[in-house]
Order: C-alpha cells, then sequence, then structure tokens
C-alpha cells in the first residue's frame, strides 16, 4: 500500500508540470472572444495563474494532502464534487461492461480451447481480430443505427440514473456498454483460450479425465481454475484501459461521466480539474492492480505475500 | 383465478418499480418539456463575466433587459415603460413597467437597474464605450433612473438594449455589486424563465422552469424584444449531447426537440426528413473573419495587409467551409448584410480584385518573404477549413507560409500574445462572429483601432479611424451616423484592419411538433410551443 504513495506523487508532479508546458490559457478561454488582453490579465491574476510555478504546485500540493482536490476554473465548482456527479455514470458503463465482457469471453475462450482447431475456435478467433480491429466509435455508429434508428428498441443517447428506475437506467446502457465491451471480449477471450489450452495439456488434465470426471467439471473445476492468474490478470489490465476507452464512448453516447468531464476539462485547459481527475483514475488504477494482486492468493493458495 | 390476480398485481407492481418513480409522470408531461441540444457546453454562469454566448444565451433564459434589438436591428423598450431625453440630449430619464419581479418575489428598483448598468459597463465594450460618456446615474423614484451624460451621445439605447455579448441583463443590487471580475455566486433574475440550479450539471444538463410571475410585453417577440411569452413548464439544455452525428440521430427519434446548431453535413439529410423542420430563426447569420497581427511585419505594412484583401475573395471560403449555396452570401461589408450599416460602401480593394491584383500588390509592397503564421484550429468544424482556404490563396499571391494546426484553445491561448511570430505569436487567424456583434462600428472590435490600447487580438492601430469612431459615438442623427459608418468601413478596408470573408446562416433544426420559431440569434427559447 505504502508503494502506492511515490506512485501518485510522481503522477501529481508529471500531470502539474505537463499541464503547464502545453500551449493555451485557460484565462483567454474563459474571457470569451471579444475580451481583450487587459481583460485576460486580470483573470489569470484572479485564478492565480501569474504566480510562480513552484509556488502554484506548492498551493496544489498542500491542499490534496487534505483531501482538497480544488476549485474548477471552468465550472466553478469543486473537482471533488465534480467527479462526485460524473462519478455513478462512469461506474455504471464500467461495471456493466466489464460485467458483459467477462460473462461472455471467459465462455468463449474455454470453448474455443475445448475445441481447439475447430470451426468455433476459428470463428472465435476471427470475431477477436475484429473486436480488436474496429474503431470503438464506428462500432457505436452501426449499433446506433440498427439497434435504435432501425429496429428503435434503446435510445440513441444520454443516460438516466438508476435512482430513475432500474430499466431507464439499464436500456440507456445497453449500447455503450457492448460497444465498449468488445474489445474487451476479444481480448479476454483469447486470453482465456491460450490460458485453458495450456492448462488442458497438463498431467492433472489426463488424470481427471482418467478418473471419469464429467468433461464440463474437467473443463471449469481443473483447466479454468488453474488458468485463473493470466485471466484476472488481464481483467486487471483492461479496466486500466476502460479508463481510455470511456472518454470516445460518452463522448458518441452523450453519457456524462468522467470521461467526458476529462474531454471538456482538457479542452478548457482546465487545470485543477485535469490534475483532479488524473490523480482518480491513477488511484483507482493502483487499487484495481492491488485487487489483482491480492486475488491470486484465492486462485492459487501456493502464492504468499 | 385469485392467485393469477395476485402474481399480475405482483408484475405491475415489478413493472412500475422497473420504469421508475418519474417514469411516468414524465411521460405524461413530456409534451409541456422542450428538450434543446445548444451549440456547445454551458459552464460560466455570469453573462457579464464572459463574452461566451452559451453564457449569453443563458442569461436570455433568467435575466431581462431594459432594452431590445428587433429583427430589424431596432432598439425597443423591454423592462423600461418610457424615456425621456432633455433637449440637449444630456439627461436621459427611463420609467421602468409595473409587475417587474425577481424570482425571489422581490419588485425590480431602479437600484437594481443602476447597479447592473455599472458592473456592465466595466466588462462589455460598448459598455465601456458608454461610461466615458457618462457623467452619473440617479434613481429618483423606485421604477425611475436617470442617466447624466457628459456630452451627447450617439449609441446609448443601442448599448443598453444590445442584443448580443455582453447584454445589460438587470441583476437584483446584491449580485451587481459584485467586483465585475468576479462571478456572481447568485443566479436570481426577473427574465422568463428560472434557473433551477439544483439540477444545473456542467456537460450534462442546465434546467429552466417557466417563470409564472412573469409579465410579457404585449408586442409580438422579435429579436430580442416583445412578449417573452411561455407556453411550456420546462426548457432542459442537454449539455452531454456534442457529436454532430449523435444530435441528428436523437431529433430524428424524437428524443430532442431543437438542435441549436445543426452541422452543414446533415443539412440536405435533415430537409428531406418529413419528421423536421429548419425554421429560419437567425437570417443575419455569422460573418467570416480573417484578423492581421498588425504588431509585426509583414503586416505591420498596410500594402502588405491590402495585398491579402485582394487575394481574399470570399467565394472559394464560403464554398469550402459552408459549401450549401442557399446557407451562404458573398457580402463586402465589415457590417452585416441587411443590417442597417451593412454597405459595399469604400470594398473595392476585396470586392472588384483578383488574384493577379493581389500578385502584383504584393510585389509592390516590399515584402520580405517573412513566411506567414496562420493558426489552424483543427477541432472546430465550423471554421477549420478557412486556414487552407487562406493559405493557398496567399501562395498564389507570393505569399510564404506556415500554417500551423492546434486546438481552438491554443489558439485562443496563442492569439492573446503579442510576441512575435518566430517566437511563439501569429501572423493571422480566422474567425466567425454572429452578426449582433459586428453591426456597428462600436460593436465591431475589429475596428477599435487604438494599437495596443484597444486590446482586440490584432492591435491595429490608425489615428484616422479611432477619429471617425470617436465622432460616429457622438453622433446623434441616423443619416450622419450612417454616412460616418460608411466612411469608416471605407478606411478600415484602406488600411486593411481585417479581411469580412462572407457570410453564413446557421441552421437551427427542429421536430414539426415544435411551432412559435420567430426571428433572433436563433438562441431564444420563449415563444415557442409543442404540440
Amino acid at each position: 500500500m505504502l508503494a502506492t504513495i511515490p506512485v501518485l506523487a510522481i503522477v501529481a508532479v508529471l500531470v502539474f508540470l505537463m499541464l503547464r508546458l502545453t500551449p493555451g490559457d485557460p484565462a483567454a478561454i474563459l474571457a470569451g472572444d471579444a475580451a481583450n488582453t487587459e481583460q485576460i490579465a486580470k483573470i489569470r491574476e484572479g485564478l492565480g495563474l501569474d504566480r510562480p510555478l513552484i509556488v502554484q504546485f506548492g498551493i496544489w500540493a498542500r491542499d490534496i494532502v487534505s483531501g482538497d482536490l480544488g476549485e474548477s476554473f471552468y465550472f466553478k465548482m469543486k473537482v471533488t464534487a465534480l467527479i462526485g456527479q460524473r462519478l455513478e455514470a462512469t461506474l455504471s458503463l464500467a461495471t456493466l461492461t466489464i460485467l458483459f465482457a467477462v460473462s461472455t469471453a471467459v465462455p468463449l475462450g474455454v470453448l474455443a480451447a475445448w475445441r481447439f482447431g475447430g470451426w468455433f475456435d476459428r470463428m472465435l478467433m476471427g470475431f477477436s481480430v475484429m473486436g480488436f480491429s474496429i474503431p470503438v466509435f464506428v462500432l457505436a455508429y452501426i449499433l446506433i443505427w440498427v439497434v435504435s434508428l432501425k429496429l428503435g428498441w434503446l435510445p440513441v443517447q444520454g443516460y438516466k440514473p438508476i435512482s430513475e428506475g432500474f430499466w431507464p437506467f439499464l436500456r440507456h446502457l445497453i449500447l455503450p456498454s457492448i460497444t465498449l465491451a468488445v474489445i474487451y471480449v476479444a481480448l479476454i477471450a483469447r486470453v482465456t483460450r491460450a490460458s485453458v489450452l495450456e492448462a488442458l495439456g497438463e498431467d492433472y488434465i489426463r488424470t481427471a479425465r482418467a478418473k471419469g470426471l464429467p468433461e464440463s467439471r474437467v473443463l471449469i473445476r481443473h483447466a479454468l481454475a488453474n488458468a485463473a492468474i493470466p485471466i484476472v490478470t488481464v481483467i486487471g489490465i483492461g479496466i486500466g484501459l476502460l479508463i481510455g476507452g470511456v472518454v470516445v464512448t460518452e463522448s458518441v453516447y452523450a453519457i456524462p461521466g468522467l470521461g467526458r468531464l476529462t474531454v471538456d476539462a482538457v479542452l478548457a485547459r482546465d487545470f485543477p480539474t485535469i490534475q483532479g481527475v488524473i490523480l482518480f483514475f491513477s488511484v483507482v488504477y493502483v487499487v484495481v492492480n492491488l485487487l489483482v494482486d491480492l486475488s491470486y492468493v484465492f486462485f492459487d493458495p501456493r502464492i504468499r505475500y | 383465478m385469485k392467485a393469477r390476480r395476485i402474481a399480475a398485481a405482483f408484475s405491475l407492481a415489478a413493472l412500475a418499480s422497473l420504469l421508475g418513480p418519474n417514469a411516468i409522470a414524465q411521460a405524461q408531461s413530456a409534451d409541456r418539456v422542450l428538450r434543446v441540444v445548444p451549440h456547445s457546453n454551458l459552464a460560466i454562469l455570469d453573462p457579464i463575466w464572459t463574452t461566451a454566448y452559451m453564457s449569453r444565451n443563458h442569461g436570455y433564459m433568467i435575466y431581462d433587459t431594459l432594452f431590445g434589438t428587433d429583427e430589424k436591428a431596432q432598439v425597443k423598450p423591454q423592462m423600461v415603460e418610457e424615456w425621456s431625453a432633455n433637449a440637449d440630449k444630456r439627461l436621459w430619464t427611463f420609467k421602468l413597467r409595473k409587475g417587474l419581479e425577481f424570482h425571489d418575489g422581490k419588485p425590480v428598483t431602479s437600484e437594481d437597474v443602476v447597479a447592473s448598468i455599472a458592473r456592465w459597463g466595466k466588462r462589455d465594450a460598448m459598455g465601456s464605450a458608454l461610461m466615458t460618456f457618462v457623467d452619473r446615474m440617479d434613481t429618483p423614484a423606485p421604477d425611475t433612473f436617470r442617466i447624466f451624460l457628459r456630452e451627447p451621445c450617439g449609441f446609448l439605447l443601442e448599448a443598453l438594449g444590445k442584443p448580443s455579448s455582453n447584454v445589460l441583463f438587470i441583476m437584483p443590487k446584491r449580485m451587481a455589486d459584485t467586483d465585475a471580475f468576479k462571478q456572481i455566486e447568485e443566479h436570481i433574475g426577473s427574465g422568463p424563465y428560472v434557473f433551477k440550479r439544483d439540477e444545473f450539471k456542467p456537460g450534462d444538463k442546465s434546467v429552466y422552469l417557466k417563470n409564472t410571475k412573469y409579465v410579457p410585453r404585449k408586442e409580438p417577440a422579435s429579436g430580442s424584444t416583445g412578449g417573452k411569452n411561455v407556453y411550456v413548464d420546462r426548457v432542459e439544455w442537454n449539455l452531454a449531447l456534442r457529436d454532430a452525428q449523435a444530435q441528428v440521430n436523437a431529433l430524428q427519434k424524437g428524443e430532442v426537440d431543437i438542435l441549436e446548431a445543426l452541422a452543414f453535413d446533415h443539412y440536405e439529410s435533415v430537409k428531406k426528413d418529413t419528421t423536421l423542420q429548419i425554421p429560419a430563426t437567425a437570417p443575419a447569420g455569422l460573418q467570416y473573419m480573417a484578423r492581421f497581427n498588425h504588431l509585426h511585419k509583414p503586416f505591420d505594412n498596410a500594402k502588405v495587409r491590402q495585398a491579402v484583401l485582394a487575394a481574399f475573395s470570399q467565394q472559394p471560403f464560403l464554398q469550402a467551409q459552408v459549401g450549401v449555396k442557399e446557407l451562404y452570401r458573398v457580402c463586402p461589408s465589415m457590417f452585416t448584410c441587411g443590417t442597417p450599416y451593412g454597405s459595399p460602401f469604400g470594398s473595392e480593394i476585396q470586392s472588384k480584385s483578383n488574384m493577379k491584383k493581389a500578385q502584383e500588390l504584393v510585389k509592390a509592397s516590399g515584402y520580405d518573404g517573412t513566411p506567414i503564421v496562420i493558426m489552424k484550429p483543427t477541432d472546430l468544424a465550423s471554421i477549420q477549413k478557412l486556414p487552407d482556404v487562406a493559405a493557398q490563396l496567399l501562395r498564389q499571391a507570393g505569399f510564404k507560409v506556415d500554417l500551423q494546426a492546434m486546438d481552438w484553445q491554443t489558439l485562443v491561448g496563442r492569439r492573446a500574445k503579442k510576441d512575435a511570430p518566430e517566437k511563439g505569436g501569429w501572423h493571422m487567424f480566422l474567425t466567425a462572429w454572429q452578426a449582433h456583434d459586428i453591426w456597428n462600428p462600436i460593436a465591431n472590435a475589429a475596428l477599435d483601432a487604438r494599437g495596443e490600447q484597444s486590446g482586440w487580438f490584432g492591435w491595429g492601430k490608425d489615428d484616422k479611424l479611432v477619429e471617425l469612431r470617436n465622432q460616429f459615438m457622438r453622433e446623434v442623427d441616423d443619416a450622419k451616423k450612417k454616412k460616418l459608418a460608411d466612411a469608416i468601413q471605407a478606411r478600415a478596408f484602406e488600411v486593411g484592419t481585417h479581411v469580412p470573408l462572407g457570410e453564413y446562416v446557421q441552421p437551427v433544426a427542429a421536430r414539426k411538433n415544435i411551432s412559435g420559431f420567430f426571428v433572433s440569434n436563433g438562441n431564444l427559447y420563449w415563444n415557442l410551443k409543442k404540440n
């Protein structure tokens, strides 16, 4: 756990410096098109951007330590409140995506390994190449056109919080989740197939089969259980990649989540929000990886920390 | 049977819980909710603090104005009932109409008005110019205020009723007393809608409820004047839906009612859709403009700027950027064509020119081969093709060009820099202005030729132009103002303050069941009915 502190500190310094080195002036953006240079200078002063970099960093670092991510230049709100406002949508989308991806990809990967070289295996490999190749926004437009516009089954955009009912919540997330999940289905299915395939060649599988165990039990209880560690690792990495994926998906489906917030903040050079969101994502990534590491103990009791 | 009934009752209860507590009620009241997709995101809620159009449009929803400007560019009273000026036009007396009330239930008084004018006068360009004429203001009665001028001013009413950023919105005194360089914390107006602060989520939605206590004027809605009648209970701005294709999909499916800025690429398909309409809400449109940096060579030389004027025929810019013939027009005026000061007077250097003449002018100007740094915004679809056309025409004329791609916000930050182009500055950027922001010589920022004092990026300097502009500010006779506007334009073409690149209309798209559209800036949401 303590190792996460230097990781986050390095992220904080890098984000802070990179933003200041990137061209673009938040004050000029806030002032609007008709503002003059004098007005922009006054806004810059009001935001504290006229102070030396080291002073700006010192103030920000001090606030972070006390749990305050600062106030957004652009939205005029506390960054923690902004993240809180957007968290539900992104969390819902990410959870549904992972659930959908895992529940689809793992069985597909196991089946492909079981029927190695057969038509199902080849079809799955073909699908996974397509899943990797097709850009998220292209898939999104195709799904919207077919499912929403032609068939009229699901809405084309928007998000409903779960407090407005489970079905409205779910129907707004089905298409975005599928869109985002395709690449993870491809990734997890391939890794599952490879891991299970390797396990199926082991002696203990032959022994299990020789004992007369049903094939389903051999596959799930023996092969899959022993192939779990690479699969769980890939799922953990996938959650990290998901953070990038939500940015595009939220834009196309008009979901007001953290991805959309990041885009808005970057376009507005809203330094406190960008810094806050990236730090938050870093924490999530570190925690997920920690959980993945801890889960190894569950899947393989020989592992000790 | 009994068991089946119980099962059916449970099923219905389960269905209701799935649909959600608000879903049925929302479906019933959907025809009283106007769902709008604005042209951009709303983040800044103080329309005096910034000149951003989204903040201005938010202001129109919740605040009222003393005067407005109708579709023929005539100033008409709004909160003001009657007004008069004394014989020497130095004392103006205004009386507010009865029944004006802020959303917190308090009456609008002349003290609120004076405080609002004072704050606006510190931020708005036209307001600041007006304040140089104002000696003092007072409030002899709660419904009456007076403006004492040092000398007659030719644009007092135009300034008080200006329709675009910064609009003089009237706020309660306690809000208007906020430092003009700090944002207001409250959002209480006396306009036709009440802002639902608790439902506001920047990047998601902004919600406005009908102000049931608002007393509209009797005149029909026109521009920012006339009766602001509200026929819906609630207006929702969808701030999350910003992908052009997704916007059209949502409109076609009936998930939203109005798109404020239909992408040109979708114009033909929306036009053919029988469930949709493209109402003519803002025929005055917008003007494209190329702006020089007058501080650095070669554009510190008027002859070089004239060569560019000669090279920049408007047609190629309009064709490349808009593409749809019925949406653009060539307009050799620095003011908007079709408005009182719009005319081709003095525009020959651009309107009657050609590339051969431009090439001759470049040679005669003494241009030394300095590469022209043009800033090209790659992420702003509405103007991103203009710099490519500019670069090509400049090359044809004999200039060297350094076309630098960047996002719009980088451009916005960089254009404020006065450094030399080779040290991170620039030579030229291209942009678009709404008609209302450029249709007179005071509002048009590019015509402020006070050099570095003028403030607007490019910092053009010409004493004669400054003098003509000052005369315009003092002139009270309309015919003489028109002549002065012509003279200002002719001088601006002569010295090459900037290059007008033609005008276009930004189409608005709506479902067919929305009626009551009127001519304005295209972003006003009263008078609309949802059938």
